[in-house]
């Protein structure tokens, strides 16, 4: 199967601290992809590093066969990013929000149906400002989705959603994944990794500690539930 | 081509929807000339001169837009793109750049527009003004006059840190502009002293070039004038798209 991400040796340094180091992936075409870790294990700053919106210090890295930085254009047409809150136009509403972002790509999909699906159809006529945290959260999976991508980076994805929320964007993702859409995700709940993901990373303190399923961490860490593996593998268990 | 158009719409409601520039690009300058009309009237601008004060001024009103857009509006509102990471979410789209300085430099094009727009029957009907000179010749120097002034603005915006750095710059270039070129004080009642100081800056260059076009008066240095501005205009275009920040 060809690879979507291709990541090899990849260092990234903050004045003289080691975020990033040595990392090294590679996702599957039509695979959910998840990197764990600690806040400040390095998770953001590699998929920036990824995106090619922070150039890295060593390292080369190649996104549906493009280089992120050079072929910036052509690679965002089939590329989807799901930012975290905050970054959108103060007054915006959210189908202006959806159509600004719509009109940036060759072939994107109906935006409103989008919304439907991810129940907020009835709140396009709202300032972005005005949702609630889980309306935001999945205004900005929709703003991922729009572009009808090939591969979507979603960034805690469920932060801040209901469980019934939770439940109905994992089904969602999953159809899409079934229909060919590859997807990187990064997330703090573990119940959501283990439905989701084929294949993970967990990053420590910028270093990857594990590459695998979700099974092989279980057994490599020898624990029979997937967060106690997770806690085991990145060395945040709580002592006894 | 389309992006475009819709990127224009958006972002022009949204800026429509924030007033400030309607206040400052549109609104301001009628209350300029309404004071103005009141005070002289239909009165010539000196014994014996052919025409009025108001006409004298009227290249001046005009540039009381460009100056707000181009030396506050366009500068803020980039850089506060920037600051929000509005730039970045752009950044990990296909969008290029200059199109969006493009959309945003449009924005304030239609301000200026509207400006003259609106000034001109208000004069015409109010304190009868007519053009003396060229009516081409002085639409030229007014577009030569906002764009490259816009442009000024764009340079900043394009390039500023953050939205501190960009106020503080917007309003070093501004205030010393928009009341000293003659913007809004006439430059005629000004010292000569003081006259020959300002006369630097590059807006102070556009009004003199609009009020001789408008008067009919011969032009002095036209063609230095026209050389700086355009020359003003590549330089900021070029830099403020080739050094572009995201972030």
């Amino acid at each position: 199967m060809q690879a979507a991400i291709k990541v090899e040796q990849l260092s990234k340094t903050y004045n003289n601290l080691l975020a990033v180091d040595k990392i090294n992936l590679s996702v599957k075409c039509g695979t959910v992809y998840g990197l764990l870790g600690a806040n400040g294990a390095g998770k953001s700053t590699t998929i920036e590093c990824i995106l090619g919106t922070k150039t890295a210090d060593s390292g080369t890295v190649s996104v549906l066969n493009c280089n992120p930085q050079k072929d910036r254009r052509r690679l965002f047409q089939k590329v989807g990013v799901q930012f975290q809150k905050g970054n959108y136009q103060p007054e915006i509403k959210v189908s202006e929000l959806c159509e600004e972002t719509a009109c940036l790509y060759e072939a994107p999909t109906d935006w409103k149906s989008l919304c439907e699906q991810f129940g907020i159809g009835n709140k396009t006529g709202n300032a972005v400002k005005s949702l609630s945290g889980g309306e935001c959260q999945r205004l900005f999976i929709v703003l991922a989705l729009i572009p009808n991508p090939e591969l979507v980076f979603l960034d805690e994805l469920t932060t801040g959603l209901d469980a019934k929320a939770r439940r109905d964007v994992w089904k969602i993702l999953s159809e899409l994944k079934h229909k060919g859409l590859t997807i990187f995700l990064t997330s703090h709940f573990m119940d959501e990794v283990e439905t989701l993901c084929d294949e993970i990373c967990i990053l420590k303190q910028g270093k990857a500690v594990f590459y695998g399923t979700v099974e092989q961490a279980k057994e490599v860490s020898g624990c029979e539930k997937f967060e106690d593996a997770y806690l085991v593998l990145s060395g945040e268990e709580v002592g006894e | 081509m389309k992006s475009f158009v819709t990127l224009l719409k958006n972002e022009l409601k949204l800026n429509i929807r924030n007033m400030n520039m309607i206040i400052f690009a549109v609104i301001m300058p009628l209350i300029v000339l309404v004071i103005l009309g009141f005070i002289y009237g239909t009165k010539p601008a000196a014994e014996g001169t052919a025409y009025t004060f108001i006409e004298q001024s009227f290249g001046a009103l005009c540039c009381i837009s460009i100056c707000a857009g181009g030396l506050m509006g366009l500068p803020l509102v980039v850089s506060e793109y920037r600051e929000r990471k509005i730039l970045k979410r752009f950044q990990a789209t296909p969008v290029s750049p200059a199109k969006l300085l493009a959309v945003e430099f449009t924005i304030y094009m239609i301000y200026c527009i509207v400006s003259i727009l609106t000034l001109f029957p208000v004069a015409i009907l109010f304190w009868k003004i007519k053009i003396q000179g060229s009516f081409l010749l002085f639409l030229g120097s007014w577009l030569l006059t906002m764009v490259s002034t816009l442009s000024i603005g764009l340079l900043v915006g394009g390039i500023a840190k953050n939205m501190k750095s960009a106020s503080v710059i917007a309003c070093i270039l501004y205030f010393p502009m928009l009341i000293f070129s003659g913007a809004t004080l006439p430059f005629e009642v000004m010292p000569s002293a003081m006259q020959r100081i300002i006369s630097i800056f590059p807006l102070t260059q556009g009004i003199q070039l609009m009020k001789a076009t408008f008067l009919g008066l011969p032009v002095e240095n036209g063609l230095l004038s026209v050389i700086t501005m355009c020359t003003v205009t590549i330089i900021c275009f070029g830099i403020s798209v080739k050094y572009f920040n995201w972030e």
